[in-house]
Order: C-alpha cells, then sequence, then structure tokens
C-alpha cells in the first residue's frame, strides 16, 4: 500500500473499517465482520493502485462521462407492441392484482 | 470433439469445414442440413462439456426446432439467411425469451426474460441457431468465469487453467470445437481476454455499433456486446449480422449509407498500413507473449506495413480509470436487483429489510466489492478525487489516442499480459485479478473496437493473443489487418482445438 499521493495534491485518506460499513448500508448490503475486514483491505489495496489517478492535477480537463457525444434524439411519437404485462409479471417473486407485491413499506397505522 | 488437439493444426478460417462460413454455405446450397448440424453441435456439448463447463443452459429443443426451419426455409426456395443452420453461443448476460438469463447470479436464477435481446434476434433472422447460454464471471465482473455461482469454466487447452474471462464460456466453448460463433460482451477486454487465453478469435466493436438492447447493464458507458470466432472472416461476418441502428437503444449509431461491409475487409492486405507497436502494451508482460507481438510486427512488416514503436503513456492511466469509472456505474446499474420486479427474493420484516436480505444472499463477493468500491467512488467527499478525476483521465485517453491515430493507422499489442493462469491463483487477489485487463482497457474507456487475433503459444504450449486497435468505426480497417496477422500467425495455441483432422494449412483468412 502506498497510502496517500505523492506531494502536493490531496488524496483523500485511506479507507477504513467505518467506511466499508457506511458504504455496504449505502448499497443495501449485509456484511459480517471477517468479511467488513477482508473487504476493507482489497478495497484499500484497489484505491491505492488508484492513488496515481487521484493524486493528478487535472484541474484544466473536462470530464468524459460517455465514448459518444450524446445527442437528444426525436422519433415519431406512433404506438408500438410493448412488453406482455403476464410474462413481466410471472417474472416477479409476488404478484398481486397485476401488480408487484412488495412486504410493507411504511409503519403501522397509528 | 472436445478434446485440445495440441498439435498445431490451425483452422483453416471461415473456409474451413467447421468454420461459420463454410457451414452457412453448404446449408444454403442444400448440401447440409441444418438439423444435422446442430444436431453435430449439441452432441459435441453432450459428450465433451461435463468436465469444461462452458453452457450454464442448453436449448436443444429450441434449437433443433429452429434448425428445422432453416431446412424449411431451403427446401421451399426462401433465403434462409447469411449464417443459415450455424450453432451459436450466448452469453448468459444476453436476454432470450423464456430462456433463463442468469449472468451466472444467484439474485438472477431461474428468471426467464420477457423479450430478446437485438443481437439475438437478428442472428435467428440471419438463420443461426443458438444451441445455449454460456458461463461467465457473475454480471461480467472478473476475468477468469470464476466468480460464477455455476462454478467455474475451464480453458479447454489445459483444464487446470482458467479460460478468461468474463465471457470465458463463449471463449471455451468456440475453442473446443462445440460451436463455430459466440456472442460475449466486453467492458473492460471480456471479450478479447478469454479469446487470447483460448486461442480464438475476438472482437469488440466500435460503443454503439451493435445495440446493446437486452444486454444486462454493467458498466453503460463501456459495454458492448462482440464475436468470437475461430477465424478472422468469420467473426467479420458475424458482426455483419449483428451490426446496425437499434431504435431500442439510445446509443445506438446511425447507420451510415452505405453500410460498411466487414467481411469484404478481410483480404484487403495491409500494404502501406502504418502500424504502431505500442509500448505500454506490452510492458509489464511475460517476456513470451511480448515475444509474440513483436514477432507480429516483424510480420506484417513482412507483408508490406510500415511498423513504428510508439509511446501513449497515458495508457498507464486506464487501469485505475477504470476501476473506479466501471464500478460507479456498476453500483448504478445493479441498484435494479432488489428482489421486486424479477429473480430472487428473500423476505425481510419491511422492503428496505427485504432488499438487503435479498442482494447479501444474491449477489457473490466480486459483485459486492465492486459495488462497494463504486458507492465510496461515487459518495461525498471521495467523487471528486476518485470518480471526477477518473472522468477525466478518460479524456486524457481519448486525446491520447487521437494523436497516436495522427501518426498510424492501427496499434498493436499483447491481448493479455500473460497465458491462461491456474484456476484459484488469483481469486483472493483483486488487483492482480485487475492486472489482466490492463492491455484491453484503453479501447474501452475510448470506446473504440479491436480484436484478439490467436498468435502461436508461449512457452508453456498455452495460447497467446496479439490485439490490434483501430480508432472509432475503423472496424475494416481492423479486420484487414487482423486478418494479416491470422495468415502470418505460427502454428500451436490458435483454435487447433476447433480444427478437425486434415483441415488445411494456415492460408485460411480473407476469401
Amino acid at each position: 500500500m502506498t497510502g496517500g499521493a505523492p506531494d502536493g495534491h490531496a488524496s483523500p485518506p485511506p479507507i477504513g473499517r467505518e467506511d466499508v460499513v457506511h458504504v455496504a448500508r449505502l448499497a443495501r448490503l449485509e456484511l459480517t465482520d471477517e468479511e467488513v475486514g477482508r473487504f476493507t483491505g482489497q478495497l484499500a489495496q484497489v484505491l491505492a493502485h488508484a492513488a496515481d489517478v487521484a493524486a493528478l492535477d487535472l484541474a484544466g480537463v473536462a470530464p468524459t462521462a460517455h465514448p459518444l457525444p450524446l445527442q437528444n434524439v426525436l422519433r415519431p411519437d406512433e404506438i408500438r407492441p410493448c412488453l406482455d404485462r403476464q410474462e413481466v409479471l410471472d417474472g416477479a417473486p409476488e404478484v398481486e392484482d397485476h401488480r408487484f407485491r412488495v412486504p410493507r413499506i411504511v409503519g403501522d397505522a397509528p | 470433439m472436445s478434446a485440445p488437439r495440441g498439435d498445431g493444426t490451425r483452422e483453416a478460417g471461415g473456409d474451413g469445414p467447421a468454420g461459420a462460413l463454410r457451414i452457412a454455405a453448404a446449408v444454403r446450397a442444400g448440401e447440409r442440413s441444418a438439423r444435422s448440424v446442430v444436431e453435430e453441435a449439441l452432441s459435441a456439448v453432450a459428450s465433451g462439456d461435463s468436465d469444461l463447463h462452458a453452457f450454464v443452459t442448453v436449448t436443444a429443443d429450441a434449437a433443433l426446432a429452429a434448425a428445422d426451419e432453416v431446412d424449411r426455409a431451403v427446401a421451399e426456395g426462401r433465403d434462409p439467411g447469411p449464417l443459415a443452420g450455424v450453432p451459436v453461443a450466448l452469453k448468459d448476460n444476453l436476454c432470450t425469451r423464456g430462456v433463463p438469463t442468469t449472468c451466472a447470479s444467484r439474485i438472477l436464477e431461474g428468471w426467464r426474460p420477457p423479450y430478446d435481446a437485438t443481437v439475438v434476434d437478428r442472428l435467428a433472422a440471419a438463420g443461426a441457431v443458438a444451441v445455449g447460454k454460456t458461463n461467465m464471471d457473475e454480471f461480467a465482473m472478473g476475468s477468469s468465469t470464476e466468480n460464477s455461482c455455476f462454478g467455474p469454466t475451464r480453458n479447454p487447452h489445459d483444464r487446470t487453467r482458467v479460460p478468461g474471462g468474463s465471457s470465458g464460456g463463449s471463449a471455451a466453448a468456440v475453442a473446443a470445437g462445440f460451436v463455430p460463433l459466440a456472442l460475449g460482451s466486453d467492458t473492460g477486454g471480456s471479450i478479447r481476454q478469454p479469446a487470447a487465453l483460448c486461442g480464438v478469435v475476438g472482437m469488440k466493436p466500435t460503443y454503439g455499433l451493435v445495440s446493446r438492447y437486452g444486454l444486462v447493464a454493467f458498466a453503460s458507458s463501456l459495454d458492448q456486446i462482440g464475436p468470437f470466432a475461430t477465424s478472422v472472416a468469420d467473426a467479420a461476418h458475424l458482426l455483419g449480422v449483428i451490426a446496425g441502428h437499434d431504435r431500442a437503444d439510445s446509443t445506438s449509431l446511425p447507420d451510415p449509407d452505405p453500410r460498411p461491409d466487414f467481411a469484404a475487409s478481410v483480404g484487403r492486405g495491409v500494404e502501406g498500413r502504418r502500424v504502431g507497436l505500442c509500448l505500454e502494451l506490452v510492458e509489464g508482460c511475460a517476456p513470451d507473449v511480448v515475444a509474440r507481438v513483436r514477432r507480429a510486427a516483424e510480420d506484417l512488416e513482412a507483408a508490406g506495413a510500415e511498423v513504428s514503436e510508439i509511446s501513449v503513456p497515458e495508457f498507464r492511466l486506464g487501469l485505475s480509470a477504470y476501476y473506479l469509472i466501471a464500478p460507479a456505474e456498476a453500483s448504478s446499474n445493479l441498484a435494479r436487483y432488489d428482489g421486486v420486479r424479477y429473480g430472487l427474493r428473500v423476505d425481510g420484516p419491511d422492503v428496505a429489510a427485504m432488499n438487503t436480505a435479498t442482494r447479501t444472499a444474491g449477489f457473490g463477493p466480486e459483485v459486492k466489492r465492486r459495488i462497494m468500491l463504486g458507492t465510496y467512488a461515487l459518495s461525498a467527499g471521495y467523487y471528486d478525487a476518485y470518480y471526477g478525476k477518473a472522468q477525466r483521465v478518460r479524456t486524457l485517453m481519448v486525446e491520447a489516442f487521437a494523436r497516436a491515430y495522427r501518426q498510424v493507422d492501427v496499434l498493436l499489442g499483447a491481448t493479455a499480459p500473460s497465458t491462461a493462469f491456474p484456476i484459484g491463483e488469483r481469486v483472493d487477489d483483486p488487483l492482480a485479478m485487475y492486472m489482466s485487463d490492463v492491455c484491453t482497457i484503453p479501447s474501452n474507456l475510448a470506446g473504440h473496437p479491436a480484436i484478439s487475433v490467436p498468435y502461436g503459444a508461449g512457452d508453456d504450449g498455452l495460447p497467446v493473443g496479439v490485439q490490434v486497435l483501430a480508432p472509432a468505426l475503423g472496424e475494416e480497417l481492423l479486420f484487414s489487418v487482423a486478418a494479416a496477422l491470422e495468415a502470418a500467425a505460427p502454428a500451436g495455441g490458435g483454435p487447433g482445438a476447433a480444427a478437425p483432422v486434415g483441415s488445411g494449412g494456415p492460408e485460411g483468412a480473407g476469401r
């Protein structure tokens, strides 16, 4: 592990256990203690490799989000066939009245 | 038929008896029935795939029905299509209506898509016959096909080694001779790297050339579907069938007029072509791999190309940028696996608990690793340092390519830094695994096409691939250089695993 960046540009601090627990919660993943330890080490290793990128001064460089110069495309507003509703619902874990059924979202009514 | 031959016999390109072009010509002429071709492929899979594990689903009944339909078209004098009766394998991240599409993930186990990917439709319209779905790294995240909920695929040249990945099942299926053609997807090298490790041709088209509709998304600005084949000519034909604008994919490019004829470009030669041997695409590679790339440069020079060495230092930043950008996009794309609309659900007392329980049980370790890496790279406080920087590096990469292509027409380098590595060697060392992609990533970041061509064997007797890179929409140039390489390639390591005895010498490409 190289830790921080070579001089100058601010490099983020190394990833720690608490960061891994935090991002796992954001990503809706539950980790065991053992997994937190293992993932922390592995992610730290990958991020240390990325220190070369994190340390660059790229202030004058525009970001590229996509390889193509994307532009808005218009098309005639025509009715076209769409997916079969029953076929789509057949793939769902639970269905009720032609809708996806999920567990309770809000708490019990008062 | 599944056994690697190891006698250095080379498949005689699309004209060889097992090549896609020869099969299609025979079926179209009524000399062979599509049913007999497909039965042969299915029986090869049945007898040879139990230890290779290239396929996760075999669709025998549907394949035979499709073959019969091709035969009916021939009998009735209708055009059965340019790939009539040719068996193809599909990576299991390509949606197939009514046929399980798992991405080798428990979270999609048993899901049957309600629609076909555009490439699946186009193959069927061309008369090709899908025989099954191939193994892969879960959600295409990996370089060895070991990250599969179904277990690993083995390399047909050495069953103790990986086939590469993430499209390792498709590469192995072609290398073993089960099918002459397969489709994979390439986000950071997932077609080209397994093609190199299995000794077959594998190609990543220009971003937007092939519709991604029905390709389960990993990193949407990088993903592209492309062909595996035993020859450059076959790969060019397959690309011709699947390429073209699709209104269902908003990133699909408009069709140029006239549409390019990829297959016709195969025989054009390299006279006067400027080839840049890219130093950054061989540095850090094993000496036997470097030797093959240098031999390829000499062979191209002998064939009439102007070869020079060129340095593109920005390529050294590719790996870091890629392993921030791809996980960032993946963390967003994979948010959809929440146990609501498809696949696995593990119940919980409320929706959030159900989401967490489902994702925790459904995703494997590499997918979790990448989701967390991407979530971290996008999170408040780290976005600028990681994702923002990586996007700017992507700009540097595009500009560096543009500078290089003012000096040369194509770049030449290794496809993968080494030959196939042993199963298990890198599973606990993500960074070492990621290094497998160091030579293939630049083309993905820029959205450019690139191809891997088998170029003899390394010191261990295993296949080595040489990579040719071209500018955006430079497919014709790419195929012409690749075909010249194929014609000059040394024996050994190539698609010999697929070559029937006496299939002829290495003269096959280009007609």
